[in-house]
């Protein structure tokens, strides 16, 4: 049961996140815009995005020593695949419009059609390229 | 825009994506394995993130303003194009390669594992090169 009720969980701390970030400062939270606007020379009043990233690396920090087990993973990738990865995720998100939480959770929410068709479509090519690694070159790449 | 509020919404995002097992690259990949052996802890996650901001969402914009701020800044209603079409593709392409999105990807470089810095370096180049490339 608690293979479903602590994702669940973990997912309404995620949501409540993004509904202090609107109730707040009035704003989606989307990472990759965030992150990217950092990047965006004619965004104005930069100083907030680095408070967002400092919030997200002290969160991982806190759990770090509560939970140590959730960084205990194994990856199965080549640092080629990991580079060619970032690459595509920084530039894609960006040309996108938004990545899994600006599209995923927050524009889903608001019944966005871009957003909606955005995820429909993140998920479909990600599952594709998991098909590929999984199924047709063994699990790793 | 109040600085410690976005502050907090890091620190709150990623607990909550820590204790979502998002930070595990596996659990992504794992979702994404319909043909294999899946595993649907993102759908939770995306069902408990979506049923608080749905319902959140739709009482919040009914403030006059934000808290911190003197307006709601929500997306206006556009109409998909090619840059969305194509730029959710790539995003998918990248996720299902290493498992990392971004906010996973930030979070998890407390680890100090080489996985994360180089996917996050990589990232905000990609991200660079988009900026560059962007015709204005």
């Amino acid at each position: 049961m608690s293979e479903f009720i602590t994702p669940f969980y973990g997912g309404v701390l995620i949501g409540a996140a993004a509904l202090l970030m609107l109730l707040a400062n009035g704003r989606i939270l989307g990472v990759s815009g965030i992150v990217g606007g950092i990047l965006n020379s004619s965004t104005r009043n930069q100083s907030w995005r680095f408070y967002f990233v400092v919030g997200l690396l002290a969160g991982g920090v806190l759990e770090s020593f509560g939970n140590p087990s959730v960084f205990a993973f194994t990856i199965s990738r080549s640092w080629v695949a990991i580079v060619v990865a970032g690459l595509l995720v920084g530039y894609g998100a960006r040309l996108g419009n938004g990545c899994t939480s600006g599209h995923g959770i927050c524009g889903v929410s608001r019944l966005s059609r871009r957003s909606t068709l955005a995820t429909i479509l993140f998920i479909a090519t990600g599952a594709a390229v998991v098909f590929v690694i999984n199924h047709l070159l063994g699990g790793q790449i | 825009m109040n600085r410690w509020m976005a502050f907090l919404c890091g620190l709150n995002f990623a607990v909550g994506l820590c204790i979502a097992g998002m930070t595990q690259p596996g659990k992504i990949t794992g979702f994404l394995d319909f043909a294999g052996n899946w595993d649907p802890s993102l759908l939770f996650v995306m069902a408990g993130a979506i049923l608080v901001y749905s319902v959140g969402f739709r009482m919040a914009v009914k403030m006059p303003k934000p808290l911190f701020e003197n307006e709601f800044q929500i997306p206006p209603v556009r109409s998909v194009d090619k840059k969305l079409v194509f730029g959710s593709i790539l995003f998918g392409a990248g996720w299902g390669l290493a498992g990392f999105c971004p906010g996973p990807g930030i979070v998890s470089l407390v680890s100090l594992r080489p996985e994360p810095f180089l996917f996050v370096i990589s990232m905000v180049a990609g991200m660079w090169i988009f900026e560059k490339t962007q015709t204005r």
